[in-house]
């Protein structure tokens, strides 16, 4: 599984990406990995304290906390998209 | 329909011509172009950061619902990302079809969804340090009045 982080969540976390191998124990879903990886502490933790600022895409569609994740799939993790027009 | 997601800045004149060359079934042809605005000379720069791949493939899905939405001959969508300055350019969205509600419509409707579904953030410099810039929640209800 695959894992980005963009904008401020990438500048929190301090990656852009990582590679998750397995899917971590009891993690079946987009809600769960975020429990998962706010689990880590630090900035990790942090970038996930407020839930209602973090939107998530799996394999590039947009997923909400109960979208099932798979090891093979492409996660990602951002905040509201800020478009750059008008 | 056609979509590009560059850096580079692009000529609307010569994008234009392009997307009219050799068509006689076009009776008219929406064009909007989005720009960096200076907020009160306040931004000095901005950078777009954006998802590679995710970009193309929402541009995509929106343009092809503008397309099923509306009799649209054509329709060309250009999005920039990096760093850009107050008068850049940022978005070309361009709606070809036999009459102008079509093309009206249908290209209004495509900026509005590009500014909430596409995955673009905005970086702000200015005199008083950057900043990520949140999203607005008029953004929403502007892309709202197209739910149906």
């Amino acid at each position: 599984m695959k894992i980005l982080y963009f904008a401020w969540l990438k500048t929190k976390t301090g990656l852009g990406e990582e590679d998750v191998p397995q899917l971590p124990a009891g993690v079946t879903n987009v809600g769960q990995l975020i429990d998962w990886l706010a689990g880590r502490g630090g900035g990790f933790a942090e970038a996930f304290a407020n839930r209602g600022l973090v939107r998530a895409a799996v394999n590039q569609d947009y997923a909400q906390p109960d979208t099932p994740i798979r090891a093979g799939d492409e996660i990602a993790f951002f905040p509201p998209v800020t478009g750059g027009v008008g | 329909m056609s979509v590009s997601v560059q850096r580079e800045d692009f000529d609307v004149g010569l994008e234009y011509a392009r997307f009219v060359a050799g068509r006689t079934d076009v009776g008219g042809v929406a064009l909007f172009v989005g720009q960096v605005r200076a907020e009160s000379g306040q931004v000095a720069a901005m950078t777009l950061e954006h998802y590679p791949g995710m970009t193309e493939r929402q541009i995509d899905a929106i343009a092809a619902e503008a397309r099923a939405r509306w009799a649209l001959d054509a329709c060309r969508v250009i999005h920039r990302y990096g760093r850009l300055v107050p008068g850049d350019r940022i978005v070309l969205v361009m709606t070809a079809a036999s009459h102008r509600q079509a093309a009206l419509e249908s290209c209004h409707f495509l900026i509005d969804w590009l500014k909430t579904k596409a995955p673009f953030w905005k970086y702000e410099e200015s005199e008083t340090g950057a900043r990520w810039v949140e999203a607005k929640e008029t953004d929403d209800q502007a892309a709202q009045r197209w739910r149906r």
